[in-house]
């Protein structure tokens, strides 16, 4: 995973709520067996509106979304994030994230920021306003600054050194392969198996 | 004495494998359900880091998102993912059941129906809707790829200690009143984030009173209302479904398990992190107007003022004006099928509502089963000739268009009543607009020809 410490850029204001998942990724683009190449399937829907934010050209080149609660709600599909990744996004700044999406996102080093609406707001009123206005995650200083705007945010200390060291999760838990040696030596026998039965 | 713990604590704490001060917990899988689409890059990264999948035989896979559920040629893409679940499976050593297989369905109705969902279990799948399982009374949380990787290579999730809830409905359900009204009911009243960051376990007479499909139906949404898992403690009612289903323990072997299942109802006296409750009495049939699942209301209802800038979009998007009455709406589809409601159960209950009566004239109607055995089992008991009769087409088993990834899809501006679980902008295809309902509410409003409940019916 791509280490995540600091990121300086220009933001996206999607100003919607419970933006779901089918939304950021269409279901009939998820046939494809790759990991890479989702992003010009972002928004497939809503960027057929020409007045999308996403085609507006003084967004171009945004890396941060900001976004309305309950962003990432629905489908599990992981390819939501890499459609965001691949399309240059750092991160998204929304006041409430649903939890699959977050942990999806935590998983490829896409960093999900919880801030209050009244600072997703204020954050999305300085870009509207000025869209070259740069605004700064830091995950080391667990702050968001842009010229009007400087918040703190929260991110369990784990979860934050994981994403900081650039860290696998499965190379983390492979440390443990003892103890889920001995897990498994404990299980009952009873527990199913898979048969073809 | 032992402090009173919740059913999802119990099943939890039985599952850790490795605890340290400030990481998530290290949680053991005991079944991985696996399907064609959220799985190609999860085998792919294990073979560039030199990993193998550790418990096949602890994983099970079939075709069900992207199946047609009609004979006919197959897009090569679509080929190409299922080509490639059943080549990562061979190689893996991993069960599948493939599209042609009487085995095969979707990933949640099947696990169920082999027997394989039982009661204290960890489940996992790449699919939001995994929840389903847990109304056997086991954990069940829906992963994204990368956590598919991780449990095929270590059969462990590290994840963070959820909060509880509680939801209770009590009292007995009005007629005509499914479980598919109960959960779109608590959904409409706690909302679509209602549930984040928490395992919901629903509770109360209502409940108890439901047949395992129902109580399927229920907790398949409860990331509708953005839960991490919903589950319901499993009973009498569980033990009957399950005993003699093909991986259901046996002998001595299934008297230690009932015993052990009998132990895991939550204890009297603990404590959920939140609670809310319903009276059962309360409810009536539910349809959907917007395009969340939370944007419900019933039967009786109109098409509510916009609240807020989310719901003026909706209102656009569906195409549909305040104060309309909601049986005054006139859908062009009728879709019954989903990992919500296409057991055999909903079937049953949308053929008899069916038998002997006709789809409107000029409406497109159609059932997929959940599985193909649903479909063996429906054809035994006459079913299929009760919809075919009233002018349903009888497909065979997969997810179609519930979320519009096969060629089972909606046309722009298509409206129809579905027993799926998303009522999301385009979900069942381009500028299709859907209404989430119950089997008997989508049976009823095949006949009519706009929502209705089964009582509309009789007059």
């Amino acid at each position: 995973m791509k280490p995540f410490t600091e990121h300086t850029g220009r933001a996206l204001p999607l100003d919607r709520s419970d933006v779901d998942t089918d939304q950021i990724v269409p279901a009939r683009y998820l046939r494809r067996i790759e990991r890479s190449g989702f992003g010009p399937f972002l928004f497939a829907e809503w960027r057929k509106d020409p007045d999308f934010v996403l085609n507006r050209p003084e967004f171009a080149g945004a890396t941060i979304l900001l976004a309305g609660p309950n962003f990432g709600s629905g489908s599990s599909r992981e390819h939501a994030v890499w459609a965001l990744e691949d399309a240059g996004f750092r991160t998204v700044i929304a006041p409430s994230f649903a939890d699959i999406f977050r942990t999806n996102c935590l998983k490829i080093g896409v960093l999900p920021v919880e801030l209050a609406q009244e600072s997703v707001r204020a954050l999305m009123d300085a870009v509207l306003d000025d869209p070259t206005t740069e605004i700064t995650v830091d995950l080391q200083a667990l702050r968001v600054s842009a010229p009007a705007v400087h918040e703190a945010f929260e991110i369990d200390p784990y979860t934050r050194w994981r994403l900081l060291e650039g860290l696998d999760d499965i190379e983390l838990t492979l440390r443990n392969a003892d103890a889920i040696d001995a897990y498994e030596r404990a299980r009952p026998a009873r527990l199913p198996a898979v048969t073809r039965a | 004495m032992r402090t009173p713990s919740t059913l999802a604590e119990k099943i939890w704490e039985r599952h850790v494998v490795h605890r340290a001060d400030g990481e998530p917990d290290l949680l053991y899988v005991d079944l991985h359900l696996v399907h064609e689409v959220t799985s190609p890059q999860a085998f792919e990264g294990l073979r560039l880091a030199g990993r193998s999948v550790r418990r096949p035989d602890l994983t099970v896979a079939t075709m069900d998102h992207n199946v047609p559920t009609i004979a006919g040629p197959v897009d090569p893409v679509s080929r190409t993912q299922m080509e490639t679940l059943e080549r990562n499976c061979t190689q893996a050593g991993i069960t599948l059941f493939p599209t042609g297989d009487l085995g095969q369905g979707i990933v949640h109705v099947i696990g169920p129906q082999m027997g394989l969902t039982q009661p204290g279990l960890m489940i996992v799948c790449g699919d939001s809707h995994t929840s389903t399982h847990g109304a056997f009374g086991a954990l069940a949380i829906g992963i994204g790829t990368s956590e598919v990787e991780h449990v095929l290579a270590t059969q462990t999730l590290p994840q963070r200690t959820p909060k509880t809830m509680a939801v209770t409905v009590e009292g007995e359900l009005p007629a005509g009143v499914s479980a598919k009204d109960v959960i779109l009911g608590i959904i409409a009243r706690i909302g679509t984030d209602g549930g984040v960051g928490h395992v919901v376990e629903y509770r109360g007479s209502a409940i108890r009173s439901l047949s395992m499909e129902g109580r399927m139906t229920v907790c398949n949404m409860s990331i509708e209302a953005g839960a991490r898992a919903g589950m319901v403690a499993p009973d009498e009612t569980t033990f009957a479904y399950l005993e003699g289903r093909p991986n259901a323990p046996i002998g001595s072997e299934w008297d230690e398990a009932l015993e052990d299942w009998r132990s895991l109802p939550t204890d009297e006296g603990a404590a959920f992190d939140k609670e809310v409750a319903f009276d059962a009495a309360d409810l009536r049939p539910h349809v959907s107007w917007g395009t969340n699942p939370g944007q419900t209301v019933t039967i009786d209802d109109v098409v509510p003022e916009p609240a807020d800038e989310t719901a003026e979009r909706a209102l656009a998007y569906m195409d549909l004006r305040p104060g309309t009455a909601i049986r005054d709406i006139r859908p062009d589809t009728i879709f019954i099928g989903s990992c919500t409601n296409s057991r055999i159960e909903d079937l049953r209950e949308a053929a008899r509502i069916l038998d002997g009566r006709k789809v409107r004239e000029g409406l497109r109607a159609m059932v997929v089963p959940g599985s193909m055995l649903v479909k063996r089992q429906a054809e035994r008991e006459g079913l299929d000739t009760v919809f075919a009769d009233a002018g349903f087409e009888w497909r065979d088993a997969g997810c179609s268009m519930c979320l519009g990834m096969n060629p089972d899809q909606l046309s722009p501006g298509e409206r129809c009543a579905s027993t799926s679980n998303r009522n999301f902008e385009g979900r069942q295809g381009k500028g299709g607009r859907t209404h989430l309902v119950s089997p008997a509410v989508a049976a009823a409003t095949a006949v009519l020809g706009h929502f209705a409940a089964p009582e509309d019916l009789d007059g």
